[in-house]
Order: structure tokens, then C-alpha cells, then sequence
């Protein structure tokens, strides 16, 4: 393993985050705090309590997921994207490190940049509601489990698009989406049965529903199916990103 | 002594379909200056880009130093530093802090003694903390001999270095190139300009639609394909070249009529020069002065790859 690799491609990677700190940094403090007013007070004022919480706690871990989510494959996705399109590349592919090293480098950032991210949502959402943590732990590894295994879906993504349209085409209208109908903001068992079932086949419905578990103990599904989605996504990123390199897909001539 | 790279039965054939090289096979002496030269498209980058790792071979091996370069990839990488063809750079980034990035990448502790040196050979050492973005190609492509030296490579590619870089950076990259030499690197360069394959290398190699036509010594390769020219001065000009002549078809005449040109082949086995002489004399042609003066590497080179391209003798 080339550890000066990893922590060249990392550091490579941090001070790109730095350098546009400000952004990235008050882009999602904005957007949740009108989350707050928007779903807090109009629709709270209607809603009271979602499985016995207060609504506005409820969407805490939504919201935080919400940008995890986002800012995992966006930036996974852009930090393997753009030295492709520069040409950069050459670099990575001439350099005497294999791809596991590039791939922790490049997710390692992009998910040490979200879960910070996270943390700076969450600590926002003090400040308009209670927040009550009851596994720590927990939401720590889900926080961290999910930036990981979205990091690497970012990177997939960066290595399969040959545009920056196809870049901001999967955030914007799969991950969105699907985190939106995924319980981010409400509970699945107020859907109607019908669509219920189709909600469990999105698999983001699995990581928001642990999420919120280890905040309030109430979940939509049980924890260990949670957790066992979670981890099954993963794997299934990381077989993906094994056969890119494998093939040398999209990266080689 | 062992070549330092061998290529062996090396294919490439691109997924449009198009064949870029076809079974090459080449040897790189230790420590030598190594030119390839060959037209557009001839696959100067190609072959490049499979022994760096850039480029998937279709079929064919590589070794560098020994190792296999693509089951021991790590040993047969860490001896290489690469500067391409494109002008690819990082926009945002520092000098130093790229240069920095590339000795990382390939596994060196810091060192920033050594870093500081190399910015400092390529007269890059007052721009270290500009964003290479608000360089000029030229300072671009300084960076990208830094980057490529960062990791003090036994072997360093040079793909044509010195297309559209002054005259500045060229005196400073042959004198960094001659440095290395002397220090024992090998050097393998792709140049359009030939006088710098002429100037520079110890050997080369020619190379046309994906297949090597030739490896060569260049002083062997200035003797052995070399046409000579003589040229003689005239004493009284001439209006026209008098009928009759020895060699008429080898015979020239400046266009102000006192300079007559001979064009010969050295390998030949009789250069004609006596009967030549004698001719003129018998017809009363005099002259004050005459030279010989070898053909340069170019009109080598052009002869070569147009006997190619005709399907003519290798
Ligand atoms: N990625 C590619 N896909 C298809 N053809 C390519 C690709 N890269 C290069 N080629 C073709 O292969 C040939 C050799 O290219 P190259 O190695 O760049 O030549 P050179 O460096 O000698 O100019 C050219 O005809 C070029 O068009
Ligand atoms: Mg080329």
C-alpha cells in the first residue's frame, strides 16, 4: 500500500474542499434553515408530532441526510470527474499506486467533507428545534456508513460521465427524489398501503429510517434490515468500482 | 549491459477499430538520450502511453529495469517520470503545491530541498506560489517537467517537449536533460525538431503508421544514410548546365549560376566525384572553391518515411 499516495490524493482533495469552503459550507446551512421554516412552521403548524416526535425534530435526520447524500456524490463524483476532463489523469494512471489507493483517496475526502457537512447541519438544527440523540454511536456509524457507501456511488458516477451534464443529472434527478420519498419528512406509515410498498424498494427509504432510529429510537423499518441495506449497497459499490478497475472502464484506453 | 526498457511484440489497437501500433518490439540502452521520430499519428504517444500505464496494450509486453509493467506495475512506474504531450495542469493549485503532489503520488518522502532545486533549474522558483492557471504554456510545461522530475526517475518521457515552447525554455530543457544524462537518467523524447534528435540523442528510433522501421546510432545513421553534397563555385557563371555532363541527374545549378551541386549517396559504390571532375574540366567549367557537407537528420527522416509510406525497401 502507498500510503503517501493516499494521503497526496487526500490532501489534494481537502484543500480543494478549502478553497471553496465558504459554498460548500453556507449553500446547505441556507437551504436547511428554509427547510425549518418551510416544513417547521407552515406544515408543523398543522402537523404537531410524527410517531409521537415533534415534527420539527422529526426532519432532523432527513435533512442531515438530505446533504450527506448530496455532497457525497457530488464531490466524489467532481474530484475523479475533473481530472478526467483536464486530462490530469495521467497522472494518477502513471503513478505507482493501484486503484484501491486512488479510490480511498478520492472517497475518503469526499466523505470526510460530507459527514462534516453533516455535523455542521445538525448543530444548525439545534438552533431552530430539539434534537435528542439516543445512540451516539450509532448515528455516528450510519453518518459515516452512508457517506462512505454514497462516495462511492459519487465516484462511479464522475468516472462514468462524459459530460457535466451526466454529473449533475444523478443528484438532481435520482438522489433528490428518492431521498424526498424516502421518509426524509415524514413517516412511511402515513403513505397509503400502495404506496408504501413501492417505497421500500428505494433504498434510501433503509438508511434515513436507521438514521432516525438512532435519534429517536422510531423507525420504519427494523434497525438490522437498515443496517443490512446499508452495508449491501456498499458492497454493491464497491464490487462496481472493483470492475472499473479491473477493465480500466472509461479510464484507459 | 541489460537494456533498461524492453518492449516486446507490443500491439495496440484502439476501440474505434484503428491499429496504432503494430507488434513493436524495442530496446532502451541504460543511460542513454533515445529520440523517436516519426510523423503525426505515427503512435509516438501510444507507445509511450503503454510503457507508462496510461494506455491498455492489445497485445505485448513491457519491462522496465526488470519488472513487468503491468504485474509488477508499482516497481516498473517508480522508475519513470512522464511529461506529456498535452499541456495537462492543474488550474487552481500552487506550483509547489502540485510538484509537492506528484513526489506523494508516487510514494517519496518530502523533500523540499530537492524540489526547491528542480524550480530552480527550471527558472520556477519566483513563480512557486502562483496558481499555475496564470502561467504561460511555456511556465506550463516547466511545471510539467517538475512534476515528472519530483520523484527522481531513473527513466524520464519527454513527448514532444518542445512543440511551441520558446527558445528560452528550450536552452533551459536541454540543459536539464544533458544534467540528467550526465547523472545517469534515461531519457526517451518524441521531437518534431529534428535538429534536436540531431543535437541531443545517442540513438534513434524512426517510426511510421505503427511499426518501427528503424533503430539506429545516430552517428551511424548520419554516415550509413547520409547523402553528401558537393558543391563547387564557380569561376564565371553559368546561364544554364552545358549538355552532356557526368551525372547530369544529380546535377544542380544556383539560380545566379555560380554555385553547381552535386548529390551523392556515400554508400554508393563509386560516388562519381572523379568522373564528375573530369567532365567539367573536358568541358572547360572551372571553379574557385568546393565543399561537401552532409545531409541533415531531417532530409534522412523525410526520405525514410516517404520510401515508407511508397511500400519501398525498409
Ligand atoms: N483514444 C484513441 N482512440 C482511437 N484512436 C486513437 C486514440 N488515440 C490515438 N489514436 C490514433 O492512433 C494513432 C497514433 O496516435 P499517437 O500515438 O497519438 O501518434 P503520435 O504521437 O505519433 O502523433 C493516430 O492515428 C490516432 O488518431
Ligand atoms: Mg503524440
Amino acid at each position: 500500500m502507498n500510503w503517501r499516495a493516499i494521503h497526496a490524493i487526500y490532501r489534494f482533495e481537502m484543500a480543494r474542499t478549502a478553497r471553496t469552503l465558504m459554498q460548500s459550507i453556507l449553500a446547505p446551512v441556507i437551504s436547511t434553515s428554509l427547510y425549518f421554516v418551510v416544513f417547521g412552521a407552515a406544515i408543523g403548524s398543522r402537523i404537531t408530532t410524527m410517531e409521537g416526535v415533534d415534527y420539527g425534530s422529526f426532519i432532523v435526520p432527513g435533512l442531515i441526510m438530505l446533504t450527506l447524500l448530496m455532497q457525497s456524490v457530488m464531490n466524489a463524483s467532481f474530484g475523479i470527474y475533473f481530472p478526467k476532463f483536464t486530462g490530469t489523469i495521467y497522472e494518477l494512471l502513471s503513478a505507482p499506486i493501484s486503484f484501491i489507493e486512488i479510490v480511498i483517496g478520492y472517497v475518503g475526502a469526499a466523505a470526510t467533507k460530507s459527514i462534516i457537512l453533516g455535523l455542521i447541519i445538525l448543530a444548525t438544527s439545534w438552533l431552530f428545534v430539539p434534537v435528542r440523540i439516543a445512540h451516539p454511536v450509532w448515528m455516528i456509524s450510519f453518518l459515516v456508513l452512508t457517506a462512505v457507501t454514497f462516495s462511492l456511488l459519487g465516484f462511479i458516477i464522475g468516472i462514468w460521465a462524459d459530460g457535466f451534464e451526466k454529473l449533475q443529472i444523478v443528484p438532481l434527478l435520482i438522489i433528490t427524489p428518492l431521498t424526498f420519498l424516502g421518509g426524509a419528512f415524514y413517516s412511511v406509515n402515513v403513505l397509503p398501503p400502495f404506496w408504501q410498498v413501492v417505497t421500500f424498494v428505494n433504498p434510501i427509504v433503509y438508511l434515513i429510517s436507521g438514521f432516525r432510529w438512532s435519534f429517536y429510537e422510531v423507525a420504519d423499518v427494523s434497525v438490522g434490515i437498515s443496517i443490512g441495506m446499508t452495508l449491501a449497497f456498499l458492497v454493491a459499490c464497491i464490487v462496481v468500482v472493483w470492475w472499473i478497475f479491473k477493465t480500466g472502464y472509461r479510464l484507459k484506453n | 549491459m541489460q537494456d533498461i526498457i524492453t518492449v516486446s511484440g507490443l500491439s495496440k489497437t484502439y476501440a474505434t477499430g484503428f491499429t496504432a501500433l503494430k507488434n513493436v518490439n524495442l530496446g532502451i540502452r541504460r543511460g542513454e538520450i533515445f529520440a523517436l521520430l516519426g510523423p503525426n499519428g505515427a503512435g509516438k504517444t501510444t507507445l509511450i502511453g503503454i510503457v507508462c500505464g496510461t494506455v491498455n496494450p492489445s497485445a505485448g509486453t513491457v519491462t522496465v529495469d526488470g519488472h513487468d509493467n503491468v504485474t509488477d506495475f508499482r516497481a516498473a512506474r517508480s522508475l519513470i517520470g512522464l511529461v506529456p504531450q498535452e499541456l495537462t495542469t492543474d488550474a487552481f493549485e500552487s506550483v509547489w503545491a502540485t510538484v509537492s503532489f506528484s513526489r506523494g503520488l508516487f510514494g517519496k518522502p518530502k523533500n523540499p530541498a530537492y524540489i526547491e532545486k528542480i524550480l530552480k533549474d527550471l527558472s520556477l522558483w519566483d513563480k512557486k506560489d502562483n496558481k499555475i492557471m496564470t502561467l504561460s504554456g511555456g511556465m506550463k510545461r516547466r511545471v510539467l517537467i517538475a512534476k515528472a522530475l519530483s520523484h527522481e526517475p531513473k527513466i524520464l518521457f519527454l513527448d514532444e517537449p518542445t512543440a511551441g515552447v520558446d527558445v528560452e525554455l528550450r536552452k533551459d530543457m536541454w540543459q536539464v536533460v544533458r544534467d540528467l544524462r550526465a547523472a545517469g537518467v534515461t531519457i526517451i523524447l518524441t521531437t518534431h525538431y529534428i535538429e534536436e534528435a540531431e543535437d541531443m540523442a545517442d540513438r534513434i528510433g524512426v517510426i511510421s503508421k505503427g511499426e518501427i522501421i528503424l533503430v539506429e546510432e545516430k552517428k551511424e545513421l548520419m554516415r550509413k544514410l547520409g547523402q553528401k553534397r558537393l558543391t563547387l563555385q564557380l569561376q564565371e557563371r553559368l546561364s544554364s548546365l552545358p549538355a552532356g555532363l557526368f551525372g547530369a541527374s544529380q546535377l544542380s545549378l544556383s539560380n545566379d549560376g555560380d554555385e553547381l551541386t552535386y548529390t551523392y549517396d556515400t554508400q554508393a559504390e563509386r560516388t562519381g566525384i572523379t568522373r564528375l571532375l573530369a567532365s567539367l574540366n573536358e568541358a572547360g567549367i572551372r571553379f574557385r572553391d568546393l565543399s561537401t557537407k552532409q545531409s541533415s537528420l531531417e532530409e534522412i527522416f523525410v526520405g525514410l518515411v516517404h520510401q515508407d509510406r511508397n511500400g519501398g525497401a525498409k
